[in-house]
């Protein structure tokens, strides 16, 4: 198979595990982990399959940029309340019921 | 020359970022002006999609595709006029409402601004990336203005929107991803006559992972778990934000891509899937608002059940006769502002109502008739657009939905509608039963601003008013 095959292949591979790991894991921490390995496999597709005939196609790669600045920007957020979330329940999970307030 | 699209998506993020500087005070003044002008901007954008024109713009004068193009149809500029108008009285009220109870307020100003900035691009966006960068920003911003409330129960509720929003982008930038690999574009104008001459297999997938994604940030069932505990902990200005606004852009996405996109693989199957979705989160959604015991539970499950009115749009626009197909068009785009208009209403009353009582719980709401008779006026008009009774826009919602279905035979929909009709009157007059019981007061009444209750008020009025000026949004909404 050709390396854009094989990079798409990757990209969704990794993007499963990830999304998998989010769904299945209850630590916030790692939650938020599989959510960057899942945004690290899209990227990884975006770059492996937009490449035209193995010369570097440079508007994925401004994309890949855009969408790393935003998946940090959403761990930053999503660290921030996980955080707030353990100075007040001092737990690193979400609830198993939702909360009657 | 002012370019009424550029501005639109500028303004805001100007106006927010000031805010943000010059602090809560200042920044409700900003805001409001700023919102005041975009409600002209939008004005003015209408009148230039009228007629089916659609106007380009691209964003500092490169092209694309490394530029970014800005697109206004009559879809566009319909959901234009709806956010910036829902979003001017909400201002109003949401200054009232932070000076009264300023815990959540210190951030709204900023949050909210950038927020109407990202929907507003959203809506105009041509390209696909453009698309997932302002959802992106919309989510992150509407999870930053639940978490902004106190309390643990709000900051769980954030987290799991904050965990359901991005699941849904991820999960939307993998179609992008696979859609560029295969075509070499993502811009929507190039697309979609490629994606109509060849559809391999991957656009396929991308579709049904792109549609997958944005129906999660959608809350349809059985996506909706992140909901009500969102919108129906959030301060009162947020909920009516994110219900009446936010969910109708992921929303409208879904539409656009459905109908210009992925046409070539809508099939009749995936269309009914849709539907039945909608359906059940109808049924669903009325039957747990029904049970729910807190006013904003009650509200928020209500736009659980009202999206799903939104998602009986799908098996009627597919593969269905051109008469039955445009009606459902205007039928959709009818309901989505007419909800956005009551829902708003509903939650800004809710919110006066929690703010003067001190409680949240309906079966205590004995003698407010007698105290807030004007907002619970407002809710009762915003009830009447929800449970979709002449002359409403609500009841042009339904009425050109049902008309749909009954010129594509769809008989199951209409019996749905029915029931999602009665369902809707059940919970509305439930409130209202119990807010109009003579009981002894057993708690202090808190007189609150007029300010509180006029916006709510006005918006509730418009959405009964929008039944008999219908006629331009109508035609603004046809399908193409």
């Amino acid at each position: 198979m050709n390396t854009e095959s094989l990079y798409a292949l990757a990209g969704i591979a990794l993007f499963v595990i990830g999304v998998a790991g989010f769904i299945v894991q209850g630590h916030l921490l790692r939650k938020i982990l599989a959510f960057n390995v899942a945004g690290s496999g899209t990227f990884l597709v975006l770059v492996g399959l937009g490449q035209r005939g193995g010369a570097a196609d440079p508007v994925p790669q401004a994309m890949v940029l855009t969408g790393i600045i935003v998946a940090v920007a959403a761990t930053a957020m999503a660290l921030a309340l996980a955080r707030r979330l353990f100075n007040k329940t001092g737990e690193m999970r979400l609830p198993e019921k939702a909360l009657d307030d | 020359m002012i370019e009424p699209i550029a501005w639109l998506v500028l303004l805001p993020l100007c106006w927010a970022a000031l805010s943000f500087v010059l602090g809560p005070k200042r920044g409700a003044g900003l805001a409001l002006a700023g919102l005041a002008i975009q409600l002209m901007l939008a004005l003015a954008a209408a009148q230039q999609a009228a007629f089916g024109h659609v106007s380009r713009h691209a964003a500092g004068g490169w092209k694309a595709p490394l530029g970014i193009e800005l697109v206004l149809d009559g879809l566009a500029a319909v959901m234009l006029l709806l956010a910036q108008f829902v979003s001017l009285p909400l201002a109003l009220y949401a200054r009232a409402y932070f000076s009264e109870h300023p815990e959540g307020g210190y951030y709204f100003w900023p949050l909210a601004g950038f927020l109407i900035a990202a929907m507003n691009a959203l809506f105009l966006s041509g390209d696909l990336f453009n698309i997932y960068v302002t959802l992106e920003l919309l989510g992150l911003t509407a999870v930053g203005l639940v978490a902004s409330a106190a309390g643990t129960g709000p900051l769980i509720a954030a987290l799991r929107y904050l965990f359901a929003t991005l699941l849904g982008s991820a999960a939307y930038l993998l179609g992008v991803a696979l859609l560029y690999g295969t075509y070499g574009s993502v811009s929507l104008s190039i697309l979609t006559p490629l994606v109509v001459q060849n559809m391999p297999n991957a656009v396929i997938a991308a579709a049904s992972v792109m549609l997958a994604g944005l129906m999660l940030k959608t809350a349809i069932f059985p996506f909706h778990f992140w909901l009500p505990p969102a919108h129906g902990g959030a301060p009162a200005p947020v909920s009516a934000l994110l219900s009446a606004l936010v969910i109708k852009a992921s929303f409208y996405l879904i539409m656009r891509l459905w109908l210009t996109l992925f046409m070539p693989a809508t099939t009749a199957a995936a269309a009914q899937l849709l539907g039945a979705l909608g359906a059940a989160a109808i049924l669903w959604g009325s039957v747990m608002a029904l049970r729910q015991e807190r006013l904003k539970m009650l509200v928020a499950y209500s736009t659980v059940a009202q999206i799903g009115y939104l998602f009986l749009f799908f098996p009627l626009v597919t593969q269905t006769p051109p008469d039955a197909a445009q009606s459902a068009m205007q039928g959709a785009v009818m309901q989505a502002v007419s909800h956005g208009l009551a829902k708003a209403a509903m939650f800004a009353a809710a919110g006066a109502v929690v703010l003067s009582t001190g409680h949240d719980t309906i079966a205590r709401f004995g003698g407010i008739s007698g105290r807030l008779p004007l907002t619970l006026f407002t809710f009762g008009i915003a009830g009447v657009t929800l449970m979709g009774l002449p002359p409403s826009s609500g009841f042009i919602a339904k009425w050109l939905l049902i008309d749909a279905a009954l010129a594509s035979r769809q008989w199951g929909i209409i019996l749905v509608m029915i029931v999602g009709g009665l369902l809707t009157a059940a919970y509305v007059f439930r409130v209202l039963r119990h807010a109009f019981l003579r009981v002894e007061q057993s708690y202090e009444f808190r007189g609150i601003p007029r300010m509180l209750e006029w916006p709510a008020f006005a918006l509730a009025l418009s959405s009964l008013g929008l039944g008999f000026y219908a006629g331009d949004i109508l035609r603004l909404a046809r399908l193409p």
